[in-house]
Formats: C-alpha cells, structure tokens, sequence
C-alpha cells in the first residue's frame, strides 16, 4: 500500500486536532506517515501513534523552522521522490498552504486546498469543498503528479486506530534561496484557556452589537465550552483581536454550533461561518440577514438574552 | 524602487456567482473589481514609494474587464499598468497563475519588491504568492500585517494563531499583505482623471514566451469536476424576545443535544 504522507499540525509537540482528522483520512487512501517538522516529537508520538501513523518522519534540524515555509517544502519535496506517495495531506494554515503551493511547483502536481471531505474514487482522489462563501459545494480532482491537498480543520471526524510506528529522522540540503525569509522571532500568542477557533465544536462570536462589550459573549461561550469569535466590524472597531476574526478575510471555521450575537451577517461574515452544523443569531435588528441562515433566532437585545440563556445552560447541566 | 503589485479582477462577491459550463469561475457575466483584498496591497506600494522614490507597477491576468482592476489601481495612484490577456489563459489554476505572472514580473525589469494581496475573493486559496516566489527564486516573505523596507531589506509582522513571527529578507523579495496592514484610499478626483493618462501595456503569452499549452484550463493540474449549488438553508425558527428569549434559545440547544 503506497505511502500518504501527513505533515503534522502542532505547536511544539502539541499536535493539533487538525493532524488526527488528517490521519483519518490518510489511512482511507493508504498508509499514513507523519511528517514531524520541529521540536518536541517525544510529546507528539503518543497521538501519532493512537491515530494510526504507520511511520513518522522527524525533521528537528531549526533550518526548518528558523526560515518561512520554503525548507519544508522542500523537505517534503524530498520525501515525495523516495516514497511516491498516493497523496500529500497538509492542514489548511497560512504556513501549511504555502508549504503546498510551493510543493506543487516543486514536483509538477495539482493542488486543492481547504477540502472537507477526500475519498478513493474510480479515477483518483475526489476532493470535495466548499467554495464562493459556502454557496456551492465542489468536487474536485488532480491529474496530474501526486495529490496535494490542504484539509480544512473540523470537517472530518478523526477516528482512533492505534499502530506502532516506525520511526526515521531525516534531514535534507536545504538550498540558500530557501534560507532566504528568516524569522527572527516567534513569541506566542497568550493563550485564553477557550478551544481554538478553528478546532471548537462551538464558536460564539460577537459583532457591531456588542457595543465592544464581549463580556456576555464570552460568558455563554464558557457556558458552553465555546470557542469565541469576532465579526469584521468588531476587530476594526478594537474591540477583540484580529486572530479571531471569523470571516473571509479571518478564520473560516465549521463548528457543530455557530453563535452569532450582534452580527448582521454581511456576506464577509458568512464566508466564515456558512457551513456550520447549526447555526443560531441574536439580534435586535429582526430584518438581519443572518437570520436567513439560522436554525434558531431571537430577535432581542443580546444583553439580557445571553445571560438568561448561560444562566439555563447551567441549570440543565444540573 | 521599483514595485509590481499583482492584482486580480473577481466576481463581485455582492452579487451572485457561479460557473460556467466547462466549471470555471463565471467571469463573463457579472459584475466584477478590483478583488478588495488586493486594494491592501495597492495602498503598501503607495505608501512605500511616496516615503521615498520609485514607481509602482499595477499587474494583472484575466479577460477584457480585467483592465477595471488596472484602472482601479491607477486611480488609487499606480503608474502604470500591464495587462496580461489571452485567449489561452481562460481556466488556468492557481499552478499557470503563477506561471504567467512569474514571467510577467520577469518582463517588468528590474523589480524590486512584488506585492500582492492576502488571497483572491474568488478562488481564496493564498498560494499564488508562495508559488510566485517559488517560481521567482526570491525571498517569500507573505502574509505581512506591519511591514517595513528600508537600506535594501525588508522585514514583516507575520500573525497566526498560535504565533505572532518577524520575519525578514533582503530584497528583491515577494511579499503579501494582510487586511490589518493600512487603510486603502478612495480614488480622488484628480487620481480618477490622472489614471486617464497612465500607461497600460497588454501582453500576449507569447510576448512572455509562455507556451499557450501550459495554461488554461486544459492544462490545469487540478480541476473542479462537479458543481452544486448549497441547498438553501431550511428557515429556521426565529422568536421574538418577550422576556424569555435565552431561555427559548438554551432549550433549542438542548434539544439538540449542543448544550
């Protein structure tokens, strides 16, 4: 069974959510093999393994990390010319989208990004996604080279199947052109203690309602064990961080639920949010165009209405 | 300082979009722009170059109405414009976009910075800069939300979620621009009836020496085979709060069993 090569999402060993779901698919299409880029593979190994990569390659050497994205390109550049993989699978990240743009060129293959689904069909892989701000769903195909293909966070389930992998470190020549973007320095962002917005199986956001006050948002997302997201209008206002700007220009994410509060539902807004599970708005404008997308709306001052409703969350909790 | 600004003209994300028969992007019939996302980095090249000296170069490929992105740009202040257009190009995939706009910038001359936008509004991919500089052999320096270039260097603020990294190169170097970077301007008057003036140049892909068989969507390494539109959404129910509104809303969620 031909090789499907993983590049692992994590953040210092830490694997991400994003790298089991990936794994899930990898063993529908082959053997899976983890592709670790980085520092801190002993705290990685544990959940490599329980998702079933049959292999893990480690690549710890700081060239890779101490340079934006084009080492690791060809570091996977590498991989693909000894292991003739059925497929490359990558998170769809910023740096992991790149890493398989310049992949592609690298080794003459087509590339889709930010599939939800990927399946064996008679002619190849058909990728499927969602395109035009979750208006059409598309299934696409390469044909050409090996299939590169981005997986967008939250869409397939991961699913357990424990192995033994084996373990091989590599190290490749890494040219000069690709020594070329140094980073000069990574701090990391402080951490809130909510699920991360692209990973939440909830997402609560807050827009131009809010006023700038989140503190009801993020009382129900905690009701909730939810992520907390932003509109447009409320990062540019200043009144919450940019990295959690749900949207086309910020992060797309597809939860199981999807709290809108305050958000009139811009299409910016949607292309971020369309494709969640379920959808629920509270707004006091009854004509918002989010209320189009929503399995449940309240039309009300959310002020009153999130209170009341974290306050019952918890009471069901019992 | 010499600076190419990539632009694309999409399909204004207002209105409805689609495809075409053969499943491409429908470009023909609706209304398009300047991909709003590209104005970011019309506006950097702007700003760097009236802090100190140069001349900005606005670059695009796609099909007749694609010269409304150039006219755009030249409003906002760019000083000229190249046009790539063929017949040939039509379908090409994000692989071919790279192709054509490499050798286009190779055409432009002695260029010192290649600025793009963060992702088209259309195709939302992100990996046209990545495989730009890739193709370019230069510095690939992308998704700059500060971004400064001075003594032949450039250095970037680079967020994602789980870090925010500086990163620097020497130049000539491709880079792209985030939505926090600026402030795009409006075109003023005077810059409406300025662009009148500016040059625009059209090239053929054999003025690139781009053969017409590695572009388009015939040539396109990956391509969409099916299209569906979204089933609309079933209306759901929407209540108006009387008082127990959050109340109604947590006995929704938990009768969905999400809470």
């Amino acid at each position: 069974m031909s090789e499907v090569l993983v590049l692992v999402d994590h953040v210092d060993g830490d694997v991400r959510k994003t790298t089991a779901e990936m794994l899930t698919v990898a063993r529908r299409l082959g053997e899976p093999s983890a592709v670790f880029v980085g520092q801190g593979y002993a705290a990685a190994k544990e959940t490599l393994a329980r998702y079933g990569a049959a292999k893990v390659y480690v690549a710890d050497d700081a060239v890779y990390t101490d340079h934006l994205v084009a080492p690791v390109a060809e570091l996977l550049a590498d991989l693909v010319a000894r292991t003739s993989p059925a497929a490359v699978l990558v998170a769809s990240t910023n740096d992991a989208k790149e890493v398989a743009g310049r992949l592609a060129i690298k080794t003459g293959s087509g590339l889709i990004t930010d599939a939800v689904d990927v399946a064996t069909g008679d002619a190849g892989l058909r990728v499927t996604k969602s395109v035009f701000a979750g208006s059409y769903t598309v299934a696409a195909q390469v044909g050409t080279g090996t299939p590169i293909i981005t997986v967008k966070p939250n869409s397939i389930p991961a699913e357990e199947s424990a192995a033994s992998p084996t373990e091989e470190t590599v190290t490749t020549e890494v040219s000069d052109v690709a020594r070329a973007a140094r980073v000069t320095s990574r701090t990391a962002k402080e951490k809130s203690g909510r699920p991360s917005l692209t990973e939440a199986a909830i997402v609560v956001s807050g827009g131009r309602g809010t006023g700038g006050d989140f503190g009801p948002v993020e009382a129900f997302a905690d009701a909730l064990g939810a992520a907390v997201g932003a509109s447009r209008a409320a990062v540019d206002a200043g009144w919450y961080p940019h990295s959690h700007q749900v949207g086309q220009t910020g992060v797309s994410v597809s939860p199981q639920l999807y709290v809108a509060a305050g958000i009139s539902g811009a299409i910016q807004h949607r292309a971020g949010m369309q494709t969640s599970k379920t959808i629920v708005a509270v707004n006091k404008d009854a004509e918002a165009p989010i209320f189009e997308l929503v399995d449940f709306g309240v039309v009300g001052d959310l002020f009153t209405i999130l209170p009341q409703a974290a306050d019952k969350v918890q009471q069901n909790k019992g | 300082m010499n600076i190419v600004v990539c632009v694309k003209y999409v399909p204004d994300a207002q209105g409805e979009r689609g495809f075409e028969s053969d499943r491409t992007t429908d470009r023909e019939g609706v209304d398009g722009l300047l991909s709003e996302l590209d104005e970011y980095a019309v506006e950097e090249a702007l700003k760097i170059v009236e802090a100190g000296e140069g001349e900005v170069t606005v670059l695009t490929m796609g099909p007749e109405d694609a010269a409304t992105a150039i006219k755009k740009s030249l409003q906002m202040g760019a000083h000229q414009g190249v046009h790539v257009l063929d017949e040939a190009i039509a379908g090409s995939d994000a692989v071919a976009t790279s192709l054509v706009l490499a050798e286009a910038v190779k055409k432009c001359g002695e260029v010192d910075l290649v600025l793009t936008g963060l992702a088209s509004t259309d195709g939302v991919m992100s990996v046209v800069p990545a495989m730009l500089a890739e193709r370019l052999g230069l510095p690939q320096v992308t998704f700059a939300s500060e971004l400064t270039v001075e003594g032949g260097h450039v250095r970037i603020r680079r967020d994602n979620e789980s870090f925010s990294e500086t990163v620097e190169a020497d130049l000539p170097a491709v880079v792209s621009v985030t939505d926090q970077i600026n402030e795009p301007r409006y075109p003023s008057f005077k810059g409406i009836m300025a662009a009148k003036k500016k040059p625009v140049q059209t090239w053929s892909l054999a003025d690139l020496g781009v053969d017409p068989s590695q572009v388009g969507l015939d040539a396109a390494w990956a391509r969409v085979e099916e299209t569906q539109a979204r089933p609309p959404r079933e209306a759901g129910e929407v209540v108006t709060d009387e008082g127990q509104g959050g109340e109604a809303l947590a006995d929704f969620l938990a009768a969905r069993r999400l809470a």
